[in-house]
């Protein structure tokens, strides 16, 4: 009993217990149309790579994992959020398959420059946004919400300007290869990790994990107990820019292509919705990045899962909303606090027996 | 006193160059074009062939307002054609609801409108003429084609669709279903949006995948971008599609590259949107300036292709010059 106790009063155990919740669904509908109740968990090696739909979670959960984290930091320093995330994904297959495919050029099978060029040219400018959206809301004091808007609306024109207003392909198998697989492995799956890991080690190897969560706790304190609290926030906005970058990188070799007007649409919201699935206030201050991140792959496994039900396309936007509401109310304050009434008067009966 | 002279012989210079242009103004036929946006490159190839069509040396004056997917934009552009006086105006609707005042004020200025590319909700009388495609004539020509294809043989098919509410959603989905109605050996397995999109299209055809692993022999693609990501996914699944493969793979719009992949049998067959509709509408403004009698209505000729080596009465071939004829 104690461990069980133990085990639900741990900080990520809500957010995991919603993604399994999500994911129990598809057992109960395999097992009421007939099909082995465990398909929706089989992962075999089909054709020479992993095959699943597990997989699949894993694979095109990538984008919205590694937004969540630069936007988990961002949350945690400003109280605010970076709406600017998905059209920097856009701006950034913009520069990097402009430069891989020349200035006009919409279709091409070899290189204009190396593809470490185009990919480093796409990331610093990813960078550059996130310099600059920091800039706004650390130095200029601007809300955090109309800091990015500019470049939430300015960053797909951009990336427009930057491909012609055409959708510029780059046939090139190494370039594909980033949205495609390495050995029997998505590489999307191999980047997420990789990206996790990092953040993972540098803030638990630093002490920057502690400086966020103290200047979102209190920017005016912080300052005074020797933290350079625009630093620290000028400093979470880059990350974020840079996971936008890392993020549009996956989506464009997914699709070999800067499809401006599409890539990134609206992920700024899954981006969003990961963190405050993850368990974390939109308030700012203490976080928690594994609920983040598990946020994330929650938003996917519900996109998967509607799929695969078969749930048409014009009411699926109904059915999440659903799903997400529930999610969210377990998660809230008063239902924590309602649960936990209940389990002291179910001691107390006990007690009294 | 030079600079009297200096003064006159300027103002002279601009009287000759004003009286210049306004006569060569009076020969050409000012035309208002009011283009969607550049979103695709089918708009894009829509736009040049504008350009290309009314140009200087064809006796027109074409003023094209971008508009950039902005409906309010819009309205504005056409506002501003009225009040200069255009000879025709032609909207390429962004939004099909919204035009009764816009087009009243048109009307009550006397210049004639014609609305381009996509449906308008506005009472017939309201617009002189009406030039565009058909999806719902696309999805029915798919049909058709497969039907003939098949012949009687099974079919279990899989539809990747457009936009949720597009016309070109609505019409090719329709137009195909009318179809499928007709044979009861056709199954429509699933049908979900892929959002016009390559990714979209990708994901939906790896659940698909999945879901219907072995039971489907028919991927319908509603526009080309849809039908690269359902190859990529079959691809990585192993399963083979085309020509020479166990998958019959349609798609539409028939872009450059779509129509390559035609070429390649990788698709088997591409029914054509076509954006080459200027000729067409200057057709019929041609006969309205003559004042002979005009269609309210004409349809764009539009075509389909499959791959090499398949006969077919709806499509043609697909071949090398065909794609090198291409104007997009």
């Amino acid at each position: 009993m104690s461990s069980i106790k133990k085990l639900t009063q741990k900080r990520l155990f809500l957010p995991v217990f919603s993604m399994i919740l999500v994911m129990l669904i598809n057992v109960i509908y395999d097992a009421a149309t007939g099909n082995a109740a465990l398909s929706f968990f089989t992962v075999s090696i089909r054709n020479g790579v992993l095959y699943g739909r597990l997989v699949d979670i894993l694979n095109r959960g990538t984008e919205a994992a590694i937004l969540a984290i630069g936007m988990t930091l961002v949350v945690s320093s400003s109280a605010g959020t970076d709406i600017s995330v998905g059209s920097v994904m856009s701006l950034y297959g913009g520069m990097c398959c402009m430069l891989l495919a020349g200035f006009g050029n919409v279709n091409v099978s070899s290189y204009a420059v190396p593809l470490i060029v185009g990919i480093g040219a796409g990331l610093l400018t990813a960078c550059a946004c996130g310099l600059f959206n920091g800039f706004l809301v650390a130095y200029m004091n601007i809300q955090p919400m109309v800091a990015t808007l500019i470049l939430w609306s300015a960053g797909r024109a951009i990336g427009l300007l930057l491909c012609n207003s055409q959708i510029v392909y780059v046939r090139v198998p190494s370039f594909q290869k980033i949205g495609g697989y390495v050995g029997f492995i998505p590489t999307p799956i191999i980047v997420a990790a990789a990206c996790i890991l990092v953040a993972a080690l540098v803030l638990r190897l630093t002490a920057l994990g502690t400086y966020i969560q103290s200047v979102g706790i209190n920017k005016r304190a912080s300052r005074i107990a020797g933290f350079n609290s625009a630093k620290i926030i000028l400093l979470c906005y880059v990350i974020c820019g840079l996971c936008a970058g890392l993020a549009g990188m996956v989506a464009t070799s997914r699709i070999y292509s800067a499809d401006t007007n599409n890539i990134g649409l609206n992920m700024e919201l899954d981006a969003i919705l990961a963190v405050a699935l993850g368990g974390n206030s939109l308030g700012g201050g203490k976080f928690n990045l594994a609920g983040s991140i598990i946020g994330a792959y929650t938003i996917q496994a519900i996109d998967t899962t509607l799929l695969s039900l078969g749930v048409s396309t014009a009411q699926s936007p109904v059915f999440k909303a659903v799903i997400v509401i529930l999610i969210v109310v377990i998660q809230s304050e008063p239902m924590k606090d309602f649960f936990k009434k209940m389990s002291k008067k179910k001691a107390a009966v006990k007690g009294a027996a | 006193m030079k600079k009297k002279l200096a003064a006159m012989a300027v103002v002279g210079a601009a009287l000759c160059m004003s009286t210049m242009m306004v006569s060569a103004e009076e020969d050409l036929i000012t035309v208002g074009y009011a283009q969607v946006g550049h979103e695709s490159d089918w708009r894009t190839a829509n736009t040049q062939d504008y350009q290309n069509v009314f140009s200087e040396e064809n006796g027109y004056e074409l003023s094209l307002i971008d508009c950039d997917n902005d409906n309010a934009a819009q309205l504005e552009a056409v506002r501003n054609f009225i009040q200069q006086g255009m000879d025709y105006i032609i909207i390429a609707p962004i939004q099909s609801a919204g035009w009764d005042t816009v087009l009243q004020e048109a009307l009550d200025a006397g210049i004639p409108v014609i609305i381009a590319d996509r449906e308008i909700e506005a009472s017939e009388d309201m617009y002189d003429a009406w030039v565009g495609t058909d999806p719902h004539n696309e999805g029915v020509t798919a049909g058709n084609w497969l039907a003939e294809q098949l012949d009687g043989a099974e079919a279990n098919i899989l539809q990747i669709e457009g936009t949720v509410g597009a016309s070109a959603t609505i019409g090719r989905t329709e137009g195909f279903a009318e179809v499928a109605a007709e044979h009861d050996e056709w199954t429509i397995l699933d049908s979900q949006s892929g959002d016009f999109t390559q990714d979209g299209g990708q994901a939906v055809m790896e659940s698909f995948i999945k879901s219907y692993e072995g039971e489907f022999n028919v991927v319908v693609c509603q526009n080309d971008n849809e039908a690269y990501g359902a190859m990529d996914a079959m691809d990585a699944a192993g399963i083979t599609y085309g020509a020479d493969g166990d998958v019959i793979l349609i798609s539409y719009d028939a872009t450059h590259d779509g129509l390559q992949y035609t070429l390649d049998g990788k698709i088997n067959l591409d029914v054509e949107c076509n954006p080459i509709q200027a000729e067409t509408v200057k057709g019929v403004i041609e006969k309205m300036e003559a004042g002979e009698e005009f269609e309210a209505r004409t349809l764009v000729e539009e075509q389909a292709f499959c791959a090499p080596g398949i006969e077919s009465e709806y499509a043609v071939q697909m071949t090398q010059e065909i794609l090198d004829g291409r104007a997009y």
